[in-house]
């Protein structure tokens, strides 16, 4: 079984939903510890969202030097999938794995809804389980989420198949080209602003397209072991 | 040491004339007369202090301690309550492993002054004391009223009270679940912030707050202690305000929610692993009432070293780190050989913990600062020998004429196109508008467990994801009832609270409340408490379900003029298995709409008599607790046979907002046809209580009659649930023929109010200036204690060349498609 690791950070606050989520899509679940630079064998990676250290410099610019963001900056880098959802994805703008910054929504509020986004790329280790323009219902939740990079950044992301979903049917947070998602060149590492997580169970959430994430990455992770 | 002088009591005793500042702290001549009789000398500055703050109206609920005694002695015995009143907060056993502890507390007057701290500080308040309970906090909820929607105030106490209330939620990582938003002018210069949370623990794990064990360590953990809120609950809480409120500010504390939640995770530990004997959250009144409850609980007493308690600032006098209400702070009792345990686990996550004393089986609390004596008194008579007040009631004077003025009376519309406008228009105000914009800046799907939440009746939270076991809570009061009958208002709002809880299928099972009112010194205030208290205790006792802790908050009027009556009330209900909860919106095409219990000419006290009319008069509904139980009894077996597919109650705007909001939820059309028996005006905005809409899967019609008939639940049959998209009509008789509304018209109406007023809330709205160029420089904050390392130092500096706004974006992309 594919064992996927879910980091706590001081301030992370979705962790245990990042974690059910996995289990749900039949990971084993390995809980990572922000100050233990040991990631204990996982496979993937999950940055969860939250308020790591409270927030109060820039979203995720104190989590960047966690002792375990090291090692998954390395493991990242050999092509370990990683996801950093919401305060994961800043974590990840921070730690200079993923391009871009994540600022003050523009209407200056908490936002809090349930999201379209239409799936562009499904050649990453986490979206592989999606067909490219499927519109999938997935929660928003964030103050900090107005995706942000210089033009040439933009059109970068767009010409390299960078941008991995979109909101659709109205941008909660005034994010550059409507970008919920991206990824890095290699498609290992996704940041998405919207939570997956929580779209995982018909009780407790809007959808379950949320599960497609989580499904993808346990297909990427057979692929390539069967490949090896 | 600095030069200041400590009034120590050996300086007490030689100088027992120096006159004292007790007026200004707000103590009575007689009452400053008492702590001399008890102390046998004058108090120290710092004892004075500790009185002034533990016997205010606040912490000693001096005025309304003689009504509450009611909820006691009414209540009816419940083999589920493991903690009452008395405790931080009252504990339910759900099943033979799980309990949950919850409660609802004020924090009105520094929301008023401080909008965004105020509220903020009131969520990590009722945190804490779920905590202390040894629970985990797992939800929020908010009944918040404001001055009238459209007042320049309120533009400036709204927005900052949502964005405190979901500043500090949010960062906790606890949904909010629901809640109330309320207009009325009588809150224009005293908003009302109430809070509720709630939390899970072992039947076992029940922690007690008593300071057991002579020669066991008293530890202070979690923020350091600053000069914020001092004199918090004696001055903002206890007095009313006048012009000089402004100059109140430092009095507000200030929160820090990250702090807070890393003491979650510290508390959580330490009681798994039974480390700790006695434990106590800082809330108002802080070290002081913590200190002196935790003793006279066990009758013990304490030897405590006060230049121990970590500063913020270091000049603190003894007096001011007694007062201070700074955030996110509790004391420990523990066991000497269980300290360094307890200081590890402190250490994991990052929180100050330190030992400032112990406990001693003199009786007494000493306090030492620097080795002199600054205190030294029987805990006792801070924390339960308070003044007790049996204060003159008067039923105010005007409350004849404002019950003969009745809303009955007044002219009301008959044509269908004039029903419409009426539907329309009571749709948009401001107390039944979509309250999205408030909500949206709330998270509520954190943890993962939300069932159901705003703007359904009740907030569900699963507890057990195996069985799907879960809780309902609703919080609600109709306060303009109250205003016009205390007695039978504070009823209402049980009623209302317990028929949300009851819609979803929950067993209703518990209540707290949280009683707003104004100055206790005018007799006809305190006539209408003591008459909600009644109604209350006697409503609970009908019902069957005890109240289990709640709050008193007093003082709310500006000048002479106090609020509308406010008891707040929330219900807690249990339900087996959160799959089977029944969710507000109709949902299947086809579905029978049927109205459960009986519609009266009822219109005293309605939002139409207020929209309509601007008037408040009369006298309100009726209850009939017995209707009530019987529909929750029918719900919970709906529930578990699936025999009603949604149920909505009705209250504030009738039948006619109950019809808006079930259509608008998912989108689906209705068509009902009103009784012919009824005035249709009357179905459609008369406020009875005791009804709810439900939609009835067709094919269960012979099983839904039979519940029905065995729970002796009058039902009229009232139309359909039509196709997704499709309008709501409603078919009335005689001059009120019928009228059609589509969608569009609905949402315009419902959606629109408070945006307009508050401002879009929209990305292009407040369209940021575009921006050419802006460097970025990045800097990290010392985290020693967090991140495990030194000073962290970076250099790197990002220069983003160009950030552009989305609408620009829009633009370019569409140019280039």
């Amino acid at each position: 079984m594919s064992k996927i690791g879910v980091v706590t950070f001081p301030g992370s606050l979705d962790d245990g939903d990042a974690a059910r989520a996995a289990r749900i899509s039949g990971a084993e679940v390995v809980r990572l510890w922000h100050a233990d630079p040991d990631l204990h064998g996982v496979d993937a990676v999950v940055l969860p969202g939250g308020f790591s250290y409270g927030d109060y410099l820039r979203c995720g610019a104190i989590a960047r030097f966690a002792p375990v963001m090291e090692t998954i900056a390395d493991a990242a880098r050999g092509g370990m999938p990683v996801l950093g959802i919401c305060n994961g994805f800043q974590i990840l703008c921070e730690a200079h794995l993923l391009p871009g910054a994540l600022t003050r929504n523009q209407h200056l509020h908490f936002r809090n809804r349930d999201q379209w986004l239409r799936v562009e790329n499904s050649s990453t280790a986490w979206t592989n389980h999606f067909t490219e323009g499927q519109e999938i219902l997935i929660p928003v939740k964030n103050g900090e989420g107005c995706y942000v990079a210089d033009r040439r950044t933009l059109d970068e992301l767009e010409a390299g198949g960078q941008i991995v979903a979109r909101y659709i049917r109205g941008n909660p947070n005034g994010s550059s080209r409507d970008i919920a998602a991206i990824r890095n060149e290699a498609g290992n590492v996704l940041g998405i602003m919207p939570h997956p997580e929580h779209a995982v169970e018909a009780l407790t959430g809007p959808s379950l397209d949320g599960l497609g994430f989580f499904s993808s990455v346990l297909k990427h992770l057979a692929d390539a072991k069967a490949a090896a | 040491m600095n030069d200041i002088t400590i009034d120590s009591v050996k300086n007490a005793e030689a100088t027992p004339d120096e006159l004292q500042p007790y007026l200004e702290l707000g103590l009575k001549d007689d009452e400053y007369q008492r702590i001399r009789q008890i102390l046998g000398r004058r108090p120290t500055q710092s004892e004075l202090a500790m009185y002034s703050i533990m016997w205010s109206e606040h912490c000693s609920y001096k005025s309304s301690k003689v009504h509450l005694r009611q909820f006691g002695e009414k209540a009816p015995p419940s083999d589920r309550m493991l903690a009452g009143i008395g405790e931080n907060a009252g504990v339910i056993q759900i099943n033979e492993k799980i309990a949950v502890t919850f409660k609802v507390e004020s924090h009105n007057h520094p929301s008023f002054v401080e909008p965004y701290q105020g509220a903020a500080t009131g969520v990590g308040g009722i945190v804490r004391d779920i905590l202390a309970m040894g629970a985990r906090p797992i939800l929020v909820m908010d009944s918040l009223r404001f001055g009238a929607a459209d007042h320049p105030d309120t533009q400036r106490v709204l927005p900052g009270v949502v964005a405190g209330v979901g500043g500090y939620g949010n960062c906790l990582g606890l949904p909010n679940v629901g809640g109330e938003v309320f207009f009325d002018e009588c809150y224009q210069g005293n908003p009302l912030v109430n809070a509720l949370s709630l939390g899970v623990l072992p039947v076992d794990g029940l922690q007690r707050k008593e300071a057991d064990g002579p020669g066991n360590i008293v530890v202070l953990m979690g923020a350091k202690t600053g000069r914020d809120g001092i004199g918090g609950v004696s001055v903002l809480a206890s007095a009313t305000f006048d012009d000089e409120s402004q100059q109140r500010r430092p009095s507000v504390q200030v929160g820090d929610p990250f702090m807070e939640k890393l003491l979650i995770e510290s508390c959580l530990e330490l009681y798994a692993a039974k480390l700790i004997v006695g434990v106590q959250d800082l809330g108002g009144a802080g070290l002081t009432c913590a200190l002196t409850e935790t003793a006279a609980s066990a009758g013990t007493g304490m030897d405590i070293q006060l230049e121990k308690v970590h500063l913020r600032e270091a000049s603190m006098e003894p007096h001011e780190i007694l007062a201070s209400e700074s955030q996110e702070r509790m004391l420990f009792i523990v066991e000497p050989g269980k300290l360094d345990a307890v200081l590890g686990i402190a250490q994991l996550w990052g929180v100050i913990a330190t030992p400032i004393g112990v406990v001693t089986d003199t009786g007494r609390v000493r306090i030492t600062f620097h080795g002199e004596t600054v205190v030294d008194v029987p805990p006792g008579s801070l924390a339960d020998d308070g003044p007790v007040y049996a204060r003159p009631l008067r039923e105010p004077a005007d409350l004849i004429l404002l019950q003969a003025d009745r809303a009955e009376t007044l002219p009301r519309p008959h044509h269908d196109f004039q029903l419409k406008d009426t539907l329309l228009k009571l749709a948009a105000s401001p107390n039944l508008c979509d309250r999205s914009w408030v909500t949206e800046q709330y998270d509520r799907y954190v943890l993962g467990n939300t069932v159901l939440a705003q703007p359904e009746d009740s907030g569900i939270v699963r507890l057990d994801e195996e069985t799907g076991l879960g809780v309902a809570l609703s919080l609600d009061c109709n306060s303009r009832f109250a205003r016009l009958d205390p007695y039978e208002g504070a009823k209402l709002a049980l009623a209302e609270a317990y028929r949300n809880v009851a819609v979803t299928g929950a067993e209703p099972v518990a209540v707290t409340d949280c009683l707003n009112f104004g100055s206790p010194e005018d007799p006809s205030v305190m006539w209408q408490f003591a008459e909600a208290v009644r109604g209350i205790a006697d409503g609970c006792q009908e019902l069957g379900i005890p109240v289990t802790g709640g709050n008193v908050s007093f003082y709310n009027q500006t000048g002479a003029v106090a609020i509308h009556p406010t008891p707040v009330v929330g219900v807690l209900g249990v339900l087996e298995n959160t799959a089977q909860r029944i969710p507000m919106g109709f949902s299947h095409t086809g579905d029978v709409l049927v109205l459960l219990g009986e519609t009266s000419l009822e219109l005293s006290g309605s939002e139409w008599a207020w929209v309509a009319h601007q008037h408040l008069g009369g006298r309100p509904p009726k209850v009939d607790f017995a209707r009530e139980q019987a529909i929750a009894s029918f719900m919970q077996r709906a529930a578990e046979t699936g025999l009603v597919r949604s149920a909505h109650d009705l209250s504030d705007g009738g039948l006619g907002q109950t019809l808006v909001e079930s259509v608008l939820r998912k989108g689906m059309g209705a068509t009902v046809t009103l009784p012919v028996d009824i005035e249709p005006f009357v179905s459609l905005f008369s406020e009875s209580a005791g009804r709810v809409l439900i939609a009835v899967p067709v094919g269960h019609r012979q099983a839904f009659e039979s519940l029905l008939a065995e729970h002796e639940l009058p039902a009229t049959i009232l139309g359909q649930v039509d196709d997704e998209g499709a309008d709501l009509t409603v078919i009335g008789h005689g001059e009120a023929g019928r009228f059609t509304v589509t969608q569009r018209e609905l949402r315009d109406a419902f959606s629109g109010t408070l945006p307009r007023i508050f401002g879009a809330n929209e990305p292009g709205a407040a369209t940021a200036p575009a921006v050419e160029s802006v460097t970025l420089i990045e800097t990290v904050a010392v985290a020693e204690t967090l991140t495990g390392e030194q000073v962290v130092e970076v250099t790197e500096t990002v220069v983003v060349e160009t950030l552009e706004p989305s609408a620009e974006d829009a633009e370019e992309r569409r140019t280039e498609g």
